[in-house]
């Protein structure tokens, strides 16, 4: 069970990581983020059944940071949004040099 | 019969991941990630850990999901689909690097596949004695209760942020 889980995360993340990777659109990049941060938290639930109690307060901890996390990005988002009519991320170079 | 479940759940959650990551439209996509957090709710109850499990369904795909949907449904995203995907040599940039994490990975499972501690035996006696919500509790409240306090601010600090952001005029 412990390393069906483990392989399970580790395909959650690599999905992931190809929206994040291949996708234009903000929200859905955000979105695949949290897909990334899930499959981690999978991961350390997996390996509590291993090591005891510790890997399930982390993900708590994971948890709210996600929270926090998407409550600032989409207020970013939604800001980005104003000034361009978009959430296309090509269109958005403010901070190229 | 477990076994049989987890398999049930893994499929729902690679599918829905494949489906967040092509859906074209972003309410589609958010579907697609309720129904894979709920999946993994479901593998969180196999590995016995069911505080996480509500956790999951009610502050992720409860709270985390519908601001989502809120962000979407405010920002009016329905009618402009360009191309989304980054294709060309992006893409093969991308599967070039989504193929090195997986060997990584793949490597570090091949070598962490027989290790094998008693954790799990002592989480299931702990939630014997105090119960499942006692086990995460109990740390949770004694050698964490710094990250725990810290964590109070932090939700603080993120709502000041995230108003002070999306506030037109501050």
């Amino acid at each position: 069970m412990i390393t069906e889980a483990l392989v399970l995360s580790a395909i959650l993340f690599v999905v992931g990581t190809f929206g994040v990777l291949v996708r234009r659109n903000a929200i859905i990049m955000f979105l695949c983020i949290e897909l990334q941060l899930n499959a981690v938290n999978l991961s350390l639930v997996a390996f509590s059944r291993m090591w005891g109690i510790d890997g399930q307060i982390f993900v708590f901890f994971v948890m709210t940071v996600a929270a926090a996390e998407a409550a600032v990005g989409l207020a970013i988002i939604i800001s980005i949004f104003r000034h361009y009519e978009t959430v296309n991320v090509d269109s958005f170079n403010l901070l190229k040099w | 019969m477990t076994s049989l479940l987890f398999y049930l759940f893994a499929g729902l959650a690679i599918g829905g991941a494949v489906g967040v990551v092509m859906s074209r439209s972003p309410v589609g996509s958010l579907l697609f990630m309720v129904t894979t957090l709920a999946a993994m709710a479901g593998t969180f109850v196999l590995l016995e850990a069911h505080f996480l499990a509500a956790i999951q369904i009610i502050v992720y795909a409860g709270a985390i999901m519908v601001l989502f949907l809120f962000v979407i449904m405010l920002l009016n995203l329905g009618h402009d689909y360009q191309k989304d995907l980054k294709g060309g040599a992006f893409a093969v940039i991308s599967f070039a690097v989504i193929g090195l994490i997986a060997g990584v990975l793949a490597r570090q499972l091949g070598a962490s596949g027989s290790v094998a501690g008693a954790g799990g035996a002592e989480i299931d006696a702990a939630t014997a004695e105090i119960g499942a919500l006692g086990v995460i509790a109990e740390p949770l409240y004694t050698t964490y209760v710094v990250p725990f306090e810290i964590t109070g601010i932090l939700l603080l600090v993120a709502i000041v942020g995230a108003l002070a952001l999306a506030k037109r005029e501050v």
